[in-house]
């Protein structure tokens, strides 16, 4: 399992636009990829589950990335969530 | 005459009768079902279509609106696609034998309420996007046509709110303006209604059913909207309309041509802007570049310190999107005045004269190293000019370049790209300007700051209402530090420009011209009106 640990700088947090890409980005991993705000948790895969954590700016999430293609997915969440948010 | 009020999203005038526009009433069907294969079946075809629809909007709105106002309905089809939700509402059409159009309602309102219940604005508007989308589904499920609900005739349309497939399926050309009792600044009818340059009004509470086909102006200047005006004001605010009309299609004319004097002297107009919200304001003004841009943003809107990496992403995202464009970055000019919590400035007595800018950067190398870091990373990715601020001395210049090609060194052993970038400094002190001969010989350009400048020439606080009688924003000594400026930076081949608020002063344009200025950077809306001002003077009388 691979985990990213990541700070969100957009002042807009994780909104309902990019969002949507982010999940499109998680739907090319075979991995399971599950994404922790404090306490609470969701499938990146799922839109409405990942904007119902109303991740804000400064907010930190945790990302665990579990499945045969763990490497390249978790590298490629980590470019795209450093990129977006 | 009737005079309700609002909140205006733009100034404007529409003129023209009401059109009041009703949603379909949806009359669910709540009676048990007994084929509960078929329905399911139904609820999937619906969505597919949904979902097609929604790329046809995504479309549409692209070509009317553009691709920031089109991208929510990418998200709209990702809302669709969510198992989840499907789920949901697949397991009511099962397990309680209820129609596809039940369980569609019960299953989007759910999630629409916990979208409502969030303390997030943004993300509470959020709601009306599922709302949206489920009345898109129920639509398809009940066969209703929603076409023909505008009328024949342009008018300005009230509805009690609009979502945004409904904004993007309206005829545009049958559009005048729009009122809505409901809706928010960040709601699709607000974002199209700016980029499609509609007045409109929002939150206008007193909308009434009465108002239908009713003559009525938009007063947008006024957040209000008058129904059956009197002959007084229907005269006054047509003049208005008809001055704004003519004001926007000269504007309009001057997009795309260059800024030009009668007898052919070019000079670039570029514009000032303060982060990255702001990037779409350069091309909608057709500025030709961004001679300031701030990026004070970065520090101010973070809690902690910005590292590297999240500036990287900032400059990189800006030059990216304004390619080839120059982009101008100035590096920190926080100070004693503008203070963040993690700096930890002490207060000062004088803060004008005090620790800020440039003087904080070298006294802090490594949190200022982060920043060029950062800049040179960006500059790969498109057009880019580095920019210093508060220099009064050549040391500090060549000890901020000096550090500057230290951080290029790691960078390119790291095995980072750097791109070409030009180099520059702000000329907002007297003593720059005594010895820009100097300073002229080590950068490539100079940006006049003229609103310092004129602070520490006159010793003159703007901000200070008892010096009113003494304060001249045209001081001649002010104009000659600018003549001064321009010509030691023309006898070291370094251009010269100016990025503070006399830049945009029509009453100086001519002036700055004759001193020979390369280059103003005013705020993005004054772009064109400075456009057409440098269009029509002749400087070979």
């Amino acid at each position: 399992m691979k985990e990213i640990t990541f700070t969100v700088t957009d002042p807009l947090g994780i909104h309902a636009r990019p969002a949507g890409i982010l999940v499109k980005e998680a739907k090319k991993y075979a991995s399971k990829i599950t994404v922790w705000k404090g306490d609470k948790s969701c499938d990146m895969r799922k839109l409405l589950a990942l904007m119902g954590m109303a991740v804000k700016q400064g907010d930190t999430i945790n990302v665990q990335v579990e499945g045969d293609d763990e490497e390249a997915c978790a590298a490629a969440i980590e470019k795209f969530l450093k990129e977006n948010f | 005459m009737v005079v309700a009020t609002g909140k205006s999203i733009l100034n404007g005038i529409a003129i023209g009768k009401i059109k009041i526009y009703k949603a379909p009433v949806y009359d669910i069907n709540m009676n048990q079902i007994e084929d509960v294969e078929a329905e399911v079946a139904r609820f999937d075809a619906a969505i597919e279509k949904a979902i097609k629809q929604q790329g046809i909007l995504y479309e549409k709105a692209k070509k009317d609106a553009g691709e920031e106002s089109a991208g929510i309905f990418e998200a709209h089809q990702l809302m669709l696609e969510d198992e989840d939700l499907q789920d949901a509402a697949k397991e009511i059409i099962t397990s309680q034998k209820r129609s596809a159009e039940y369980a569609t309602k019960t299953a989007f309102d759910e999630y629409a309420q916990m979208f409502a219940e969030m303390d997030d604005p943004y993300m509470k508007a959020r709601s009306a996007d599922l709302l949206d989308v489920e009345t898109d589904v129920l639509d398809f499920l009940m066969g209703n046509d929603t076409s023909s609900m505008q009328g024949t005739e342009p008018s300005i349309l009230v509805a009690e709110d609009l979502a945004p497939s409904e904004t993007v399926k309206l005829d545009k050309s049958l559009l005048l303006g729009m009122i809505t009792r409901e809706g928010s600044s960040n709601s699709h009818t607000a974002i199209l209604a700016r980029s499609m340059n509609l007045p409109s009004l929002i939150q206008c509470k007193d909308i009434d059913d009465s108002w239908d086909g009713k003559m009525a102006i938009l007063d947008g200047y006024n957040s209000c909207v008058y129904i059956e005006p009197t002959d007084d004001l229907m005269q006054s605010l047509s003049a208005k309309h008809a001055e704004d009309v003519k004001k926007l299609a000269l504007l309009q004319e001057l997009k795309g041509k260059p800024s030009v004097t009668l007898d052919g002297t070019s000079v670039h107009v570029y514009a000032n802007i303060g982060g990255p919200s702001d990037l779409g304001s350069v091309n909608e003004n057709d500025a030709e570049g961004v001679g300031l841009f701030r990026s004070e943003f970065v520090y101010l809107n973070s809690k902690e310190e910005p590292t590297e990496e999240q500036q990287f992403t900032a400059y990189k995202r800006v030059v990216e999107t304004l390619a080839p464009k120059l982009v101008i970055i100035r590096t920190c000019d926080i100070g004693a005045d503008k203070t963040i919590d993690y700096m930890h400035l002490d207060k000062e007595e004088n803060p004008a004269l005090g620790f800020r800018a440039i003087r904080i950067c070298l006294t802090r190398k490594e949190f200022f190293k982060k920043q060029l870091r950062a800049l040179l990373r960006a500059s790969a990715f498109g057009n880019m000019g580095i920019m210093f601020p508060m220099i009064i001395s050549k040391w500090e210049l060549m000890e901020a370049k000096a550090l500057l090609e230290e951080c290029k060194a790691e960078l390119i052993k790291e095995g980072h790209k750097i791109g070409k970038y030009q180099l520059g400094i702000m000329i907002e002190t007297p003593a720059s300007v005594l010895v820009a001969d100097d300073l002229a010989e080590e950068v490539d350009f100079f940006s006049l700051g003229t609103n310092d400048l004129t602070q520490y020439t006159c010793a003159i606080d703007r901000q200070n209402a008892k010096l009113e009688r003494f304060s001249d924003t045209h001081h001649p000594a002010v104009l000659k530090a600018i003549q001064m400026t321009i010509d030691a930076g023309h006898r070291h081949n370094t251009w010269v420009g100016i990025c503070g608020e006399l830049g945009a002063d029509p009453t100086l344009t001519e002036t700055f011209l004759r001193m020979g200025i390369d280059e103003l950077s005013v705020n993005a809306k004054s772009v064109l009106p400075l456009r057409k001002i440098i269009r029509s003077t002749d400087l070979s009388k």
